[in-house]
């Protein structure tokens, strides 16, 4: 195709080239300046004209963010939360995609609908109530308060519906015939193939925990149960540490977005097409 | 979807029929599964009832009422006040200035974002083979990200002391504005950050689309002597089209339920100038907890959105046909 007129398709592929590159600049240049920030020491954070390269790498901004907020305990925190809502989902949402691709029962396709209908509410309509429910039942500060509003979401059942569609309806007729349970077929059968479907999944929603920011901030008032966003936000807004801390929230930025980034880096073709084929199918 | 929902429906239903004739009464009720059904749907109806269908009633529910803090111990004495809260929420100055810089924020941020995440991917899709991923991950690296990181950063890239902007302005001698200070700028500036954070969502979701483009409609059209801009605007577009509506469909609920952006980097000032629904909401349901006022906030957006959701549906397939 291009091998007819080289010289024309070479210019044609120069141009956008250009153009994404500098696009691309744009795009990291908050992430770069974050990251160099980290490392400045703090006259060169607030020198006028710039340092743009720290002259002196330092690692004081970390050590005053451990000193100010104890990362460990909201890196540990945002990491059993996550954790905990991604199994959830795994398993829920598997559990009732296999009942609505592969069962044929009475209400299926109003459950159907229901999964539809979850999946365009917008999470703040829920908040306030929720609030009260969490209170009364006492899970406020705790992990499982944070965990259970998002331990089955919409949109997990209808991922996991939509590649269990595909699982050959003989392969589980033949299962049942031999005497094997819905359990069985489900669990033996049908999870090991779907399990590029489950590796989407759980990376969509470990990320979408570790980035959760508001409900989060609703439930929890115990410094000792914020996660990683809660924390660093109520730091970056607390008033009496507004002065002079640009290095240390850029620390704790770098902090919380680095670990995502690599695994962006590593995994991105489950991000980016897991994206893709949920939204279109 | 519907229609290969119901396919696979009558296949799998009529599947064992004609296989078996014989077997006909006692396979067409193996076919059935009633109760495996019901036990596979339990785990997650039961946590959608209560952490989100009950909700939803709820919200309804004390959108009619003066739901304050002391009915967190004690919901059911909040008062019934019927519509008054609703009618209060449109004479809140506070509350109409958030709808306004809501539909600015998303007026111009879904556009931007559609446009700009269009063009990439159109980029991305003429013949660059080798860069291809690492563009990719480059433009999409920011929707992965927690927002609340990016909008700390942002806060300082925008400085207009010892910022990123303020430092390249320096550079070539000028000085940079306040932007997160200023009422004219703040808005843009929260806008520009989400154009920046969310392109690459629509960029993912263009590629997708424009790789089901089949290359002899590209062809053909080259061979009629389309140019680039043409081929874009008669072949590209509107084949895209079920993916720009898609694309622009959840770009603006997510746009419409902005929070995090005014609540870190300006929360909502100055003067309200960044003020949103979402942050209003916040505020009078947890900093003050009028929480049955904040419901009928909470109300007003939700059919906001699902109104905006229909309309957009309805514009945008229609003129495919």
């Amino acid at each position: 195709m291009t091998t007819a007129r080289p010289g024309k398709s070479r210019h044609n592929r120069a141009l956008p080239l250009v153009l994404l590159s500098a696009g691309l600049v744009v795009m990291a240049a908050p992430f770069v300046w974050m990251g160099l920030a980290s490392f400045k020491t703090a006259p060169e954070l607030s020198a006028s004209p710039p340092v743009w390269i720290p002259t002196e790498w330092t690692l004081e901004n970390f050590s005053e963010l451990l000193d100010k907020l104890d990362m460990p305990l909201y890196f540990l925190n945002s990491v059993i939360v996550a954790t905990l809502v991604t199994v959830g989902n795994l398993l829920f949402c598997s559990m009732l995609g296999y009942a609505l691709a592969k069962l044929n029962f009475a209400g299926r396709s109003q459950i159907f609908a229901l999964v539809l209908g979850a999946l365009m509410v917008p999470g703040n309509l829920m908040l306030l109530p929720l609030f009260v429910l969490m209170s009364r039942m006492q899970l406020l500060d705790t992990h499982a308060g944070l965990v259970l509003p998002f331990a089955a979401g919409a949109f997990g059942v209808f991922l996991m519906r939509q590649f269990m569609l595909s699982v050959p309806d003989e392969m589980l007729e033949a299962a049942r015939i031999d005497g094997a349970g819905e359990w069985f077929i489900f669990w033996r059968i049908v999870m090991p193939l779907v399990k590029p479907a489950l590796a989407t999944l759980a990376i969509l929603t470990f990320l979408q925990s570790w980035n959760n920011f508001v409900w989060p901030l609703i439930a929890t008032n115990d410094p000792d149960k914020y996660t990683l966003p809660v924390a660093l936000a109520t730091f970056a807004t607390d008033p009496n540490q507004a002065d002079g801390s640009n290095g240390v929230l850029m620390a704790g930025s770098f902090l919380v977005v680095l670990p995502v980034l690599l695994v962006f880096a590593v995994l991105q073709r489950y991000f980016t097409q897991g994206f893709a084929t949920a939204g279109l199918k | 979807m519907s229609t290969t929902t119901t396919d696979r429906v009558a296949t799998s239903t009529a599947g064992p029929g004609p296989s078996a004739p014989a077997g006909r009464a006692r396979r067409s009720r193996a076919g059935v599964h009633h109760l495996a059904g019901w036990l596979f749907s339990t785990p997650f109806l039961v946590l959608f009832a209560t952490f989100m269908a009950m909700p939803i009633l709820a919200t309804l529910a004390m959108s009619f009422t003066d739901f304050g803090l002391r009915n967190v111990t004690d919901p059911f004495s909040a008062e019934f006040t019927g519509f008054e809260n609703y009618t209060r929420l449109f004479e809140d100055e506070k509350f109409l200035a958030a709808l306004f810089n809501t539909a600015y924020f998303v007026a111009a941020g879904v556009p931007l974002t559609i446009g700009l995440g269009l063009v990439v991917a159109v980029l991305l899709n003429s013949g660059i083979d080798r860069m291809r991923t690492f563009f990719r991950v480059g433009f999409y690296a920011p929707v992965v990200t927690s927002i609340v990181a990016v909008a700390v950063v942002w806060r300082f890239v925008l400085d207009p002391g010892d910022g990123l902007i303020a430092g390249l302005a320096a550079e070539v001698g000028l000085t940079s504005p306040d932007f997160l200070g200023s009422e004219a700028l703040a808005m843009p500036s929260l806008i520009v950050m989400a154009v920046w954070r969310n392109l690459g969502t629509v960029m993912v979701l263009c590629i997708a689309g424009l790789q089901a483009i089949p290359t002899e409609v590209r062809e053909a059209s080259r061979l009629d002597g389309a140019g680039a801009w043409q081929e874009f605007r008669r072949i590209t577009v509107p084949l895209l089209r079920p993916t720009l509506l898609y694309a622009t469909v959840i770009t603006t609920i997510g746009y419409l339920n902005v929070f995090e952006e005014p609540f870190v980097m300006t929360q909502g000032g100055p003067s309200d100038s960044t003020l949103t629904v979402s942050l209003d909401m916040y505020r009078e349901g947890f900093s003050y907890f009028h929480m049955g006022y904040a419901s009928a906030m909470a109300y007003v957006l939700f059919v906001v959105i699902m109104g905006i959701t229909v309309l957009q549906l309805r514009l945008l397939k229609d003129n495919t046909k």
